[in-house]
């Protein structure tokens, strides 16, 4: 399946991905309301910075799909696609996936709840996903590898 | 082929799942003396509290037995196997073929033998018609006694806080959550609860039960309203001791999830895992453990050979608002971190992390939990970056781009 990768030598730190990945989920119809509205949106991607290095990090869609198996509430799905998805109503936020991603790829959301991961954008728009469209530099492609 | 399973909880569930990925036509019948639908037992103390519904607790959807082929036998009970003719007897007489059997029978709440017990009117907290007995009976403002400050007892009165219970927890222990946590995280946790309203009286247990009240071998008498028992659970091993099969604290299995009889597997709370971060055998009565125990089985049930390895204890849980991560074992060399509302151990041992207490701040917790799993050299990562916070910026950019690539298996 197509999936978003970082290439780390080119990714210069900047968070926009951050913040369009928050933007487009939140909901709002622009920047400006998603981030000056109330509380502030959480990213499902995030940029790890590094002495010599950057790169920005989101769901894998792993083949060990370890968040889904051990979801204690089954709100965690795979879609007929791959897309590993998180039913926000179901989702009592006891983190059992938090502990057991991988990569950490699992966030807390903003009022510390529930959680929310990367969908690849399936649920808010076409396309590309938001992180892909607004990264400047060309370091996060939407690929099959 | 016939697949019979007994239990329908997350362990079958999971080996549902894992004889559909090879078998999508052989007959699964699923039998369980609850009368519900597949059902998230670890989300009876948020229904009690009214944060999850009736529709929400259900684990999978309501289309999920007809989705999946499978014919559910509900609200009656397996009195027997009989492993001579490969059937499996239910209460009400009827006996039911099998080619290949899973039990995954999971476990039973444990009362242990206390004086006066007997003419008072008590609760357990297991299963979705414990939770609703309680709610039954509840009333605002009630005095509740719970006997027990682990996990399950601490979930109950967390629930019945919604309900402004003034309650009480009692438990022999001189501490909270021993199972999980050590003394400084148990004390903090501890702390942050009785700021929640609830009391603990620790290091004793009840000497004697009279209505409404427990006398303690303290001295210390406890009124209740209402009395909810939860010191522990026990595995539900009969019906495959009864069969002859191999049992110990809990029902032995191999590395492929088969019991010590011929077709019959097992998995979940009522078998006996092998923990990799501690090299011992023990239940981990966890639910990803199951599912996953579960997926392994059904697999094997479906004629593929596929095994559960890497099996460790771990929990992600919260109490009022406080969060904790945990995995793991606790013996080793400790680096602790501590600030007024967080917690972080992390245990090292053979040069590797084999333990860690998340508490406050649990964020990206499962990047040491693949460290534990995956038995990495600490040789290999950046110590002091893997200290400060979980991240992928500690492994070597080799290992690095190797996971990121989506390849965990």
């Amino acid at each position: 399946m197509k999936k978003v990768y970082v290439n780390e030598d080119w990714c210069l730190a900047c968070h926009l991905c951050e913040y369009y990945c928050a933007a487009a989920n939140s909901g709002a119809p622009n920047m400006i309301k998603a981030f000056k509205s109330g509380k502030k949106p959480v990213p499902r991607i995030q940029v790890e910075e590094g002495s010599e290095v950057n790169f920005a990090v989101q769901c894998r869609f792993c083949d060990g799909k370890a968040c889904v198996k051990g979801c204690i509430a089954g709100a965690l799905s795979i879609t007929p696609e791959g897309v590993v998805v998180c039913d926000e109503n179901k989702c009592v936020g006891c983190y059992t996936c938090v502990l057991s991603c991988p990569f950490g790829c699992i966030v807390i959301d903003e009022e510390g709840h529930r959680i929310q991961k990367c969908d690849l954008c399936t649920k808010n728009h076409d396309g590309d996903p938001a992180c892909v469209q607004g990264c400047p530099n060309k370091a996060i492609v939407f690929e099959e590898r | 082929m016939n697949y019979v399973i007994i239990g329908n909880s997350a362990a079958a569930v999971g080996t549902i799942a894992g004889i559909r990925e090879f078998d999508s036509t052989g007959n699964i019948t699923v039998i369980s003396d609850e009368k519900y639908h597949t059902y998230s037992r670890p989300l009876i103390s948020y229904w009690l509290e009214g944060k999850v519904t009736d529709k929400n607790i259900l684990y999978r959807d309501a289309d999920f037995y007809e989705k999946n082929n499978v014919t559910p036998v509900l609200g009656k009970k397996v009195t027997k196997i009989d492993t001579a003719n490969k059937t499996v007897v239910l209460d009400d007489g009827l006996s039911i073929q099998y080619d290949k059997l899973m039990v995954a029978t999971g476990s039973k709440p444990f009362v242990p033998p206390m004086n006066g017990l007997d003419k008072v009117k008590y609760h357990t907290f297991m299963s979705f018609d414990s939770v609703k007995a309680i709610r039954a009976e509840v009333k605002d403002g009630m005095k509740v006694l719970i006997i027990g400050a682990g996990l399950i007892g601490l979930k109950a009165a967390e629930a019945l806080s919604a309900y402004n219970a003034q309650t009480t927890v009692v438990d022999m222990a001189d501490r909270i959550l021993p199972s999980i946590l050590d003394v400084r995280a148990g004390m903090k946790m501890q702390k942050h609860i009785e700021s929640k309203g609830v009391k603990f009286i620790l290091g004793t247990s009840a000497e004697e039960f009279s209505e409404h009240s427990a006398k303690l071998k303290n001295g210390v008498t406890v009124d209740f309203d209402m009395l909810i028992i939860a010191v522990g659970v026990r595995p539900n091993t009969e019906l495959i001791s009864d069969a002859g099969g191999k049992v110990d604290r809990g029902i032995i299995t191999d590395m492929t999830q088969k019991t010590s009889l011929d077709d019959i597997y097992s998995a979940g709370d009522c078998t006996v895992s092998y923990d990799a971060s501690s090299d011992t055998n023990k239940i981990l009565a966890l639910l990803p453990n199951a599912y996953l125990q579960g997926e392994v089985a059904g697999r094997n049930m479906a004629g593929r050979e596929f095994r559960y390895v890497n099996a460790i204890p771990m929990n992600a849980i919260g109490f009022f608002g406080l969060h904790i991560i945990t995995a793991g074992s606790y013996e080793g060399e400790e680096y602790v971190e501590e600030t007024e509302n967080t917690y972080k151990k992390l245990v090292f041992r053979e040069n590797r992390l084999v333990g860690y207490i998340l508490m406050g701040d649990v964020k990206r917790a499962g990047i040491y939990t693949s460290m534990i799993k995956e038995c990495i050299d600490l040789g290999e990562v950046d110590v002091e970056l893997m200290k400060k916070a979980p991240q992928m910026m500690m492994f070597g950019k080799a290992r690095r781009l190797d996971k990121l690539g989506g390849i965990t298996e």
